[in-house]
């Protein structure tokens, strides 16, 4: 599904040039469960910018779906993200001024939906990720862990074949932590890929595929692996 | 994305900040009440002024002896014969004239009794107040006879209650510049035009004037015409009779056509002259809301770089920012003319005899630049928003 040929990237930090990426290839299957750690600076952001269409390498080639992305344009690649690509942040980035559902329905309203059509959209996220008390609050009225969730709805109410989490937990106490893992990890057993960048190796292990990164390469990589059964899944909680 | 979706995301974070987006509103309402109540004050001046000129008709030519010329010798050579009585009296035969009223003006002693007034004073025909339109309150106007007229005067409103007061005028004796006068009629009231009062003047025949001020000639032929003909073409038909008068063209001519549209030009630069004045405060509040913008781009840095990860175009984001800006102008200009018509209210109670004329189509101009300023503001600000990098964006807390 996604397919990344000699891939680099190197940014300008003051006067030195800081390879992010250093000739990756890395190839995904679709519904897999990554993991990516590594050093902070070692590539592990712009690697999922990257996939995330959010940033342009310098050199090599990306296949997302068969298609190659280096040849869309800006508008196209837009097009893309809101179709094929939900984010989750550390920081939840939510709109304070807008409730739970608002920033939830956000990518459908930029797609150019109807109301009528996105309300049923809505109310099922809503629903599935019990959210239903919630939804009208702001962000601000609401714990971490329910920004997280508001967060992820958000991300996957387009329904992308593609979840890219950049420490999903970072800003979450262990509880809400582990129940935001567990909400991604159903998201994953229903089919979605979802990559997680993460610091924290007892979440990097729990996926079935495991990348280390370290000055912009790829040290290791546990292999790619059938995605494992929900029944494996459930004898690591 | 549609466009109650956009108006949704835009009012709410207007309405989020809102004692800023006030403020800002604000100052664009100072600009657009300021541009539009100037222009609308210059407007109905300009109005004003045109209405006191056609009180007296536009239909009217007026003659006055002399001619302005540029050049050699022929200025030096050139001598200017007075118009005469019969000059005036010869224009009554060309078609399409209606009236032609010879007219001399001077000043002087009123007096009644033991009462004195300094006037001015009109020398004219019986034709003049129908020509100029002048209402009779009392009797009648000067008869219409040429020559050898009878000792009759008229009064103005104003020169009748200063030396009569409540008391009868018409039939009393009253003596102009030494020689006695009966008093035939009173003007009706005509107010003042441009500061000179129509109201303070004594009208009396004009061969008794023009040997009052000793004067040669008249100093102006005010000639009517029917409609039918243009000012043009009367104007060209009196040219023709007094050059063949005179030899010469020592006299000018004009039409009330002429003055009304040089008048007009005037008093419509002066307008747009005013109205530029008020556009200094409108540039003051462009760039309030340029400031405005610049900060809330800075600040919403991190929401524009998600906006871009959820899959908004660079288009969407101008959009979004351009649409800010435009919301916030339309308002302040809304807010402008409410602003406007309060001030004008407040104006009209005060001052009742202001001309004032509002028209829809200047306030629909005044909302327009509103909304050009607006975009103008906020074209900058939004180009940089939507050029933002999404991954810088999103790093910024």
């Amino acid at each position: 599904m996604i397919r990344l040929v000699d891939l680099s990237k190197t940014y300008q930090l003051g006067d030195q040039p800081v390879k992010a990426l250093d000739q990756v290839d890395l190839a995904i299957e679709a519904g897999e469960y990554l993991s990516v750690m590594g050093p902070s600076g070692s590539g592990k952001s712009t690697l999922l910018n990257m996939i995330g269409l959010l940033d342009t390498p310098d050199s090599g080639r990306y296949f997302l779906a068969g298609r190659e992305m280096n040849a869309l344009n800006e508008e196209a690649r837009a097009a893309e993200r809101n179709r094929r690509i939900g984010f989750v942040f550390q920081a939840y980035h939510l709109l304070e001024r807008l409730s739970a559902r608002e920033n939830i329905e956000l990518p459908l309203v930029l797609a150019g939906m109807a109301p009528a059509e996105r309300r049923p959209m809505v109310d099922q996220i809503i629903k599935r990720l019990d959210l239903d008390s919630r939804a009208s609050h702001l962000p601000r009225q609401l714990s971490g862990g329910q920004r997280q969730r508001v967060a992820i709805a958000r991300a996957v109410i387009r329904k992308p074949a593609l979840l890219l989490a950049d420490e999903p937990t970072g800003n979450l106490d262990s509880h809400s932590g582990a129940e935001v893992i567990a909400l991604l990890e159903e998201l994953n057993n229903q089919g979605i890929t979802l990559l997680v960048v993460t610091h924290d190796p007892a979440i990097g292990q729990r996926a079935a595929r495991r990348l280390r990164m370290e000055d912009g390469r790829i040290i290791d990589d546990s292999g790619a692996t059938q995605p494992p059964s929900a029944d494996s899944r459930h004898a690591h909680r | 994305m549609r466009t109650a979706d956009v108006l949704r995301l835009v009012t709410r974070a207007l309405l989020t900040a809102r004692l800023r987006s006030f403020l800002t509103i604000l100052g664009i309402a100072v600009g657009i009440a300021a541009v539009s109540l100037l222009t609308t004050l210059g407007a109905g001046l300009q109005l004003y002024v045109l209405d006191n000129f056609s009180q007296f008709g536009s239909r009217i030519v007026a003659v006055n002896p002399g001619k302005t010329q540029t050049g050699g010798i022929g200025g030096l050579l050139s001598s200017t014969r007075p118009l005469s009585l019969d000059d005036a009296d010869s224009l009554r035969s060309l078609p399409f004239v209606e009236r032609v009223v010879p007219v001399v003006q001077g000043s002087g002693a009123i007096e009644f009794g033991r009462r004195v007034r300094h006037t001015d004073i009109i020398g004219g025909n019986g034709e003049m107040a129908a020509a100029w339109r002048f209402g009779i309150a009392q009797g009648h106007f000067l008869p219409v006879i040429s020559g050898n007229s009878q000792p009759l005067a008229v009064l103005g409103s104003r020169v009748k209650r200063e030396l009569f007061g409540d008391a009868g005028a018409l039939g009393r004796f009253i003596r102009v510049g030494g020689e006695r006068y009966r008093v035939v009629g009173v003007m009706a009231s005509k107010g003042q035009m441009l500061g000179f009062d129509l109201d303070d003047i004594v009208y009396i025949p004009i061969d008794r004037a023009l040997s009052l001020f000793n004067r040669p000639g008249l100093m102006e032929i005010d000639i009517t015409y029917r409609a039918g003909s243009s000012a043009q073409q009367v104007a060209e038909r009196i040219r023709q009779r007094l050059i063949q008068r005179h030899g010469v063209e020592d006299f000018s001519l004009t039409t009330q056509d002429e003055m009304l549209s040089s008048l007009n030009r005037i008093l419509s630069l002066l307008t747009v002259a005013v109205g530029a004045l008020g556009g200094i405060s409108l540039l003051v509040g462009a760039i309030g809301i340029v400031t405005i913008m610049v900060t809330t781009v800075q600040e919403r840095t991190a929401e524009i770089g998600l906006l871009r990860a959820l899959g908004a175009t660079r288009r969407q984001i101008l959009l979004l920012f351009l649409s800010e800006a435009l919301l916030l102008a339309l308002a302040g200009g809304l807010f402008g003319l409410l602003l406007m018509a309060l001030l004008l209210g407040v104006l009209a109670l005060a001052i009742p005899a202001l001309p004032i004329s509002l028209s829809p189509f200047y306030l629909l101009l005044a909302l327009l630049l509103a909304a050009v300023v607006g975009l103008l503001a906020g074209v900058s600000p939004a180009w940089r928003a939507a050029g933002l990098n999404p991954v810088d964006a999103l790093q910024q807390e």
